[in-house]
């Protein structure tokens, strides 16, 4: 299951701030009776790449999702960059500006070109000029390394190309935090590098990302922290080292086996 | 080395296909003479398409268009078949009902200039300046039909404007809702309070306008095209509007929507528009006299309203979860996203659907002829009763199948030119 990354990075090049982008403190989601996330406690700092991985409805998604309100929490709080989400639209509005997310099926709009994917966003939210926003278009879908492929339609592109290009829609927001919701799930195998590479160059530039994600090479190379949960639970985190090379708990160690063991 | 292995050394060359199996040649064949039965299909219906046309034909093929009655064609050797006098000879009434002869230019104008107006709605290609007629044109178009003051539709276009204008100066002094309340309040204000003696008082001092038409001397295929514009062009938002109320989160809105929608799908077009010629005066304050024409568009258009929310509810509802998410995760607000992500790809999936009950609309003003609108069918039966063409059918209902067909068809071909146009999948 190993990803090849031949890119090396030094995780201590990679500084993290003392400030605290995501706050989460007792948090809980029921999907009507079904007890989803349990007592989450978590705290992001800015410039820090979280990798969250674990057995599939351990609502590692779901939490992600919490983050920009694209899933409600009943319980407890969730402060991105010192606002707290409620139910105020205001609020969210502002957060969803700030914070980017990339999709496991990329979600491009598929009636819009690349460009405009890519200008919707700043155009109609941030009121930016038509011919900025297309100049910041530009400068990330070149970023991204698919200039190119501007004017074609979503249809058009490989599944990398796609996921490279949501991503850079994501960054024309000039968003402060990136969400990855499994970004390489479904690609096939040759594509996953390129969109890979990408995540790394976005984490070298002090993006604070937070990724849920299988690719266990990339989880070992970027992140400073990966966090394993269970049932809906924060069953362990550590640094990357540690946990891949000592897990504590019997859950974690089965789930690692399971999964690197072929 | 085991037999297993195999390495290719060089690739191969593309070749031509084998003859017969490209081009015209094949096609006939794949279509027509694939096999026994799809060969013996071709034929028989060769046959009969021959026949049927030829029969036709034979029947419409006739000298007769100067015939002056049907009398005449019986006696007249040479017909054998049709007898189309009828169509010259009532083609006026047909196409303008009891409008004055002398005032036809005006109808005439507003459906040319009907063209005008919707072709940049219709074709995005076309300068988008030109929206700024298809903006006045309604006015226009009303004016022209039905004459009058030309003052009065200019205070009512004033109303929008009054109402544009201060939304544009209290949105920043008061936000965007209550500037909106306002806008709204006073332009019904000044609709219902002032238009019309400022109208009035303009036209006393400056007599400008058309001879007035009331609304019981238009007929014909102009009055089916009326109905059918009108109708069109205000169900599709009135749809649109009640498609996303059904979807909405807020209940209220939701049992509304789904209220009224069920509601109307459950009642027989005419039953609705009996409602418009009878019922609808006895809920009005007496002595109100509510154009009759204007109550049947209004009725068409909430009956179609319900039938075009059903159409583009099924494209919002073929749209995956995933474009919603991705728009709210870009920080769209729900009226940005609808409008900007939404709703243009749940249109374009509802094309077929929506022109499709478009048509139906077309083909359903005929119904007004039952409540004594002269529509082209209503003016059929009275052609059919005078004493010159007592009991002639056939060559009406055929002029008509032809003008509805030219009508109904530009629309389909239409919706086919759309479909590809916005076809973004490869």
């Amino acid at each position: 299951m190993f990803h090849a990354i031949e890119k090396e990075i030094d995780a201590s090049g990679m500084k993290v701030s003392d400030e605290v982008a995501i706050q989460i403190t007792d948090m809980n989601k029921w999907y009507g009776d079904f007890h989803v996330l349990k007592d989450i406690n978590m705290t992001v700092n800015r410039g820090e790449r979280i990798v969250v991985c674990g057995p599939s409805g351990s609502g590692k998604s779901t939490l992600i999702r919490c983050i920009n309100r694209l899933e409600v929490h009943q319980k407890g709080q969730i402060i991105v960059d010192g606002t707290e989400l409620t139910s105020d639209i205001k609020n969210i509005d502002k957060i969803r500006s700030e914070v980017g997310m990339c999709f496991q099926h990329f979600n491009l709009f598929p009636h819009l070109t690349i460009l405009e994917n890519s200008t919707l966003s700043p155009i109609w939210v941030r009121k930016t000029p038509k011919k900025e926003a297309e100049e910041t278009a530009m400068h990330f879908l070149e970023k991204v390394k698919i200039p190119e492929q501007a004017d074609k339609y979503p249809a058009q592109l490989s599944g990398g190309q796609q996921q490279r290009v949501a991503i850079a829609r994501s960054l024309c927001m000039q968003p402060r935090i990136m969400l990855f919701d499994e970004p390489t799930s479904a690609l096939d195998p040759e594509m996953i590098s390129e969109v890979l590479d990408t995540m790394i160059e976005l984490a070298e530039d002090g993006m604070t990302m937070i990724c849920v994600t299988h690719e266990m090479g990339f989880a070992r190379k970027v992140a400073n922290r990966v966090i394993f949960m269970d049932q809906g639970q924060i069953v362990e985190q550590n640094d990357p080292e540690s946990f891949f090379n000592a897990p504590k708990s019997e859950r974690t160690q089965l789930f690692l086996s399971q999964i690197l063991g072929h | 080395m085991s037999d297993q292995s195999y390495v290719r050394t060089e690739m191969l060359p593309e070749q031509p296909a084998p003859f017969g199996e490209t081009g015209i040649l094949r096609w006939v064949k794949a279509k027509f003479f694939s096999n026994v039965l799809n060969s013996i299909t071709t034929l028989v219906m060769v046959y009969i398409l021959y026949w049927m046309i030829a029969e036709f034909l034979h029947w419409a093929w006739q000298p007769s268009w100067g015939m002056s009655s049907r009398r005449e064609c019986f006696d007249a050797a040479s017909v054998t078949g049709a007898c189309w006098g009828v169509i010259p000879e009532r083609f006026n009434q047909l196409m303008f009902g009891f409008y004055p002869r002398f005032e036809q230019w005006r109808p005439l104008a507003a459906g040319i200039l009907l063209f005008i107006a919707i072709a940049p709605v219709l074709f995005s290609n076309l300068p988008r300046k030109m929206l700024t007629f298809s903006l006045i044109y309604p006015f226009l178009a009303v004016w022209l039909i039905w004459g009058g003051s030309i003052w009065f539709p200019l205070m009512v276009m004033a109303g929008f404007g009054i109402g544009y204008t201060s939304l544009r100066f209290l949105t920043p002094v008061f936000g965007s809702l209550a500037s909106i309340v306002i806008a709204v309040l006073a332009a019904i204000v000044w609709w219902l309070f002032l238009a019309s003696p400022v109208a009035n008082a303009i036209q006393n001092v400056i007599p400008l306008g058309l001879l007035s038409v009331k609304s019981s001397l238009l007929g014909g295929l102009m009055l089916s095209i009326i109905i059918g514009v009108a109708g069109i062009a205000c169900s599709f938002p009135l749809g649109i509007i009640l498609a996303l109320g059904r979807r909405s989160d807020m209940f209220i809105v939701k049992i509304l929507s789904v209220g009224y929608i069920e509601f109307i799908r459950g009642v027989p077009l005419i039953t609705l528009l009996f409602v418009a010629s009878t019922l609808l005066n006895y809920f009005l304050p007496p002595g109100t006299n509510f154009d009759l024409l204007l109550r049947v568009i209004i009725l068409v258009t909430m009956f179609q309203a319900a039938y075009l929310a059903e159409v583009i509810r099924g494209g919002l509802a073929a749209l995956p979860v995933g474009q919603y998410e991705a728009a709210n995760a870009l920080g769209l607000d729900y009226w940005k996203s609808m409008r900007l992500v939404i709703m243009p790809q749940a249109l374009k999936i509802s094309i077929p659907g929506i022109v499709g009950s478009f048509i139906g609309l077309f083909k359903d003003t005929t119904l007004v002829s039952i409540i004594s609108l002269l529509d082209p069918v209503g003016f059929i039966n009275a052609i059919r009763g005078t004493a010159e063409w007592q009991g002639i059918l056939w060559e009406l209902y055929v002029f008509l199948i032809l003008m509805f067909w030219i009508f109904t068809f530009s629309m389909s071909r239409y919706s086919m030119y759309l479909e590809r146009k916005l076809q973004t999948g490869h």
